[in-house]
């Protein structure tokens, strides 16, 4: 499905602009997304040093294990794959940690890392039911306060730049827990396939 | 409780980067030599990360600026409109799930255009805020540790993007109209 989106987004960008006659644009946009990721990734690499750093010395130091623990009744219903004390499981909940409070900086590098533990476990190099699950959480994204968002509403004079934290969160928690079942229907179906 | 939360998010990481390396001397590990061995396999990811990145960004990038999604974006509006959808919301709707800069930069106008405690501006705040960008994190996730193939993953979390537009525009009409 990604390689067919992927392409078809280039081939019809394209096909579109022979037509529409913003092939000079696309020509300069070519580099510009090129040259964005590689910003990106740099920016990336940054934190994902740091963060990994911290937590290998977390992971060596029993922290992770202790996490899961405390907050194992909670995810474990959520992740019925993952043994309870296994370090996915942990880094899964440093990652909706750091997301809650809106740090995604912290969040991306601990989210990769579940996911290489996962990787681990599910021992083959094909998407499995935890990573769909988790992923379909983070991106339905689960914040309790939108700073950037709050930023724009104060930068263009807001009377109440906060006001707006009830219904994001009333959303996202609408979002995150559609997400949850609609996975949970694709799993049932998946199975079905199998048998 | 915004006050509450901003110091928390800000006391949060220096005092568990200090937890963390107090166990660690606690426990007596290595922490230094730990952190450069963690601190590689960050690198390691980071390379990984960038042709799965890149792909998907430039990919994105010749669709924008072709002016094909704007294109989209029009043909898509008159059919939204007559199901109630707000018309002025609709570019901000579809890009979100599929690029971050761009859908903030909508964001942004739209908050300009309409004013941030307008009704749209409200909308458009509440629909930046409550999803994150799903093909960003896919790519992202699946990039750095290797996986090609997304499964249903991509699937699951477009419907779910789908779901939290609508809820974003009943939630908005219901606490603010």
């Amino acid at each position: 499905m990604i390689n067919l989106i992927w392409v078809l987004m280039a081939a019809i960008g394209i096909v579109y602009a022979m037509f529409n006659g913003t092939m000079e644009q696309v020509n300069k946009s070519l580099f510009d997304g090129a040259n964005e990721a590689v910003t990106l990734v740099i920016a990336l690499t940054s934190v994902l040093v740091f963060w990994l750093g911290m937590m290998r010395i977390a992971e060596k130091a029993g922290l992770l294990k202790g996490l899961s623990k405390l907050f194992r009744p909670l995810v474990v219903r959520l992740f019925p794959e993952i043994p309870a004390d296994h370090p996915a499981m942990g880094y899964i909940l440093a990652n909706f940690s750091a997301n809650l409070f809106g740090l995604g900086n912290a969040a991306t590098p601990m989210g990769i890392k579940a996911m290489e533990e996962m990787k681990k476990l599910s021992n083959s190099s094909t998407v499995s039911n935890s990573m769909i699950t988790f992923l379909v959480i983070n991106t339905s994204s689960i914040t309790l306060v939108p700073t950037t968002v709050i930023a724009i509403r104060m930068e263009y004079g807001s009377h109440s730049p906060t006001e707006i934290v009830g219904s994001t969160l009333i959303a996202t928690l609408a979002t995150t827990i559609t997400a949850i079942l609609v996975d949970r229907l694709f799993q049932k179906r998946r199975e079905k396939k199998l048998s | 409780m915004i006050q509450i939360v901003t110091t928390i998010s800000v006391w949060l990481i220096p005092c568990i980067i200090l937890v963390i390396l107090l166990t660690a001397v606690w426990r007596k590990i290595p922490a230094y030599e730990e952190f450069v061995e963690g601190g590689k396999e960050g690198l390691k990811m980071s390379i990984s990360l960038l042709p799965f990145l890149l792909g998907m960004m430039v990919a994105i990038s010749i669709l924008r600026s072709s002016g094909a999604l704007d294109a989209f974006i029009g043909l898509l509006q008159p059919f939204l409109e007559k199901v109630g959808f707000p018309a002025e919301i609709t570019p901000l709707a579809l890009i979100r799930p599929i690029s971050g800069t761009a859908a903030l930069s909508v964001t942004s106008e739209m908050i300009e255009l309409y004013g941030p405690d307008s009704f749209l501006g409200r909308l458009a705040s509440t629909m930046q805020g409550s999803t994150d960008t799903t093909l960003y994190i896919l790519t992202v996730y699946f990039g750095a540790v290797g996986i090609k193939k997304m499964g249903d993953a991509l699937k699951v979390g477009l419907i779910a993007d789908f779901i939290g537009i609508i809820v974003s525009v009943i939630v908005v009409s219901w606490m603010f109209l």
